[in-house]
């Protein structure tokens, strides 16, 4: 029986879970991606670095556009930062299908909640949900497709942005300040940790971003550093209370163009003090 | 033993409408319309949380009269049925049209079922469209009966009145303030005017930059929205 069709299916009129995901694990399982992805780790695109940090005012989430397959460059123009709902971003990083539809359920599953219950989830609510998600793709997790996401978003009850990260069992971590998941995350990490201060602004903390992404690309394959003649730059979103924004590649050019200036006189990127 | 008399279908038909009719007729009345920047859901609700006017996707809402607990099922089946739809295609396949049928079907078959009661609501479904030219308005009834209705539709208990003032004020690219207005004019039916307590006021708002369109107009908006000159 086709459900996802024409017409109501009695399903539909039993009440029940708020959830989308459960709803449609228990309807439609078919459409869900845990049911429905059966590939080899090899034969899978993967995107990779994602790095976050917190402003005064908000949280800005920045991605490179690089997805990999083996040695190869799988798509130049990936984007793997999204906004989850209208207050928080989502980054993914790993086995690029599963990712995006990680991400896509992940959306929903928000949407859907706000709408039947009439108010969004807290900031935790939601990261908790994530956490459920990622736990219930354990299964691919252990033949080696894995999506760890990296969560941001606008908490409006404590009107501060915040940074979740996780594990591919489920696990939920608080960070606080900046974080950075993928195969370039040790790389930007390294790099965060020396030039992003707490008072930086959201176009400040955006610089900083693009230069731990730059530092990412610089040691790490699989990152694809800012591609000056197709001009592909990073993806940077960020929330604040006034919601969720995509930067404008105008933007993000400015950023990148001036970070790229400075790296030719200085490669490494900025110097930090010795004490 | 259970003695069983004829009862001409006619006659069945005529009292399960009247069944609803009167459950429908006790209810406070909804009324929505266009303006030119979009669609505007007023009904007269003291309630702040039993939500009579509900989103049920980007471009799509939803209002309804009549028994809480059957249009709520209503909206929760088709919020279900519009997430599903664009989870399995896209967003751009979830559509009012396909949703108002869905509904049409359901209270259609319920209306006419002997074993069940019929539902006691009439509900609006309405899309945005791009341009004004593309909005949609579906007014379903308690017997599964749909209509596509151009500027705006009435249900509830003053029906009658209320579509009179309604259908001589509107103008057709009318803005927000006046949409409003007209509404709660028409609601109030010569009392005087509803306040913003007594009011649950939406709109599917063509100029949000969102994909969700849907808003609720509430609190220091909606008092200024009321009294706008």
């Amino acid at each position: 029986m086709n459900r996802v069709g024409a017409g109501l299916h009695p399903a539909f009129l039993q009440s029940g879970t708020s959830s989308f995901t459960e709803f449609v694990a228990a309807i439609a399982p078919e459409v869900l991606p845990v049911n429905t992805i059966q590939a080899s780790p090899d034969l899978a695109p993967h995107g990779t670095t994602i790095v976050a940090a917190t402003f005064t005012g908000g949280v800005v989430m920045a991605g490179d556009r690089r997805a990999t397959m083996g040695n190869l460059i799988a798509q130049r123009d990936i984007e793997k930062v999204f906004g989850a709902d209208e207050y928080s971003v989502i980054g993914i990083a790993g086995t690029a299908g599963l990712a995006v539809e990680l991400v896509r359920l992940f959306q929903v599953e928000l949407e859907h909640y706000e709408k039947i219950e009439g108010a969004p989830l807290s900031l935790d609510g939601k990261a908790n949900r994530l956490a459920s998600m990622i736990r219930a793709n354990l299964g691919m997790a252990m033949q080696g497709l894995v999506a760890i996401p990296l969560f941001a978003g606008w908490d409006q009850a404590r009107g501060l942005g915040r940074i979740f990260s996780y594990d591919a069992t489920g696990g939920r971590y608080e960070e606080t300040a900046f974080h950075s998941v993928g195969s370039g995350s040790v790389f930007a990490r390294g790099s965060l940790k020396k030039i992003y201060r707490p008072d930086l602004d959201e176009r400040g903390a955006a610089t900083a971003l693009v230069q731990a992404l730059f530092d990412a690309a610089d040691d790490d394959a699989a990152t694809g550093g800012p591609d000056l003649t197709r001009r592909i730059f990073p993806i940077v979103m960020s929330a604040t209370a006034h919601g969720v924004r995509t930067l404008p590649d105008s933007e993000v050019g400015d950023l990148v163009d001036a970070v790229v200036a400075a790296r030719m006189q200085r490669p490494d990127g900025p110097s930090a003090n010795l004490l | 033993m259970s003695m069983s008399f004829y009862v001409a279908p006619e006659q069945q038909m005529k009292d399960r409408a009247d069944f609803a009719r009167q459950g429908i007729a006790r209810g406070r009345s909804v009324v929505v319309l266009r303006y030119a920047q979009g669609i505007a859901f007023v009904g007269e609700n003291r309630s702040q949380t039993l939500h009579k006017i509900s989103e049920i996707y980007d471009r799509i809402a939803f209002a309804a009269v009549g028994r809480y607990n059957e249009f709520e099922n209503l909206r929760i089946a088709g919020i279900r049925h519009a997430d599903l739809r664009g989870y399995s295609y896209d967003r751009l396949d979830v559509t009012g049209r396909a949703l108002a049928n869905a509904y049409a079907q359901l209270l259609g078959t319920i209306f006419s079922s002997a074993g069940d009661k019929p539902y006691e609501v009439e509900l609006v479904v309405a899309e945005l469209g791009v341009e004004p030219s593309g909005d949609e308005i579906y007014r379903l009834t308690y017997d599964g009966s749909v209509g596509d209705e151009a500027a705006f539709a009435v249900m509830g208990g003053e029906e009658d009145t209320i579509r009179t003032v309604v259908e001589q004020g509107w103008t057709d690219g009318m803005d927000l303030a006046s949409a409003v207005q007209l509404a709660v004019r028409a609601l109030s039916d010569g009392q005087p005017l509803l306040g913003p307590d007594q009011l649950e006021v939406a709109v599917l708002d063509r100029t949000r930059r969102q994909v969700r369109k849907f808003t609720r107009v509430t609190g220091q908006a909606l008092t200024e929205l009321l009294a706008h000159a």
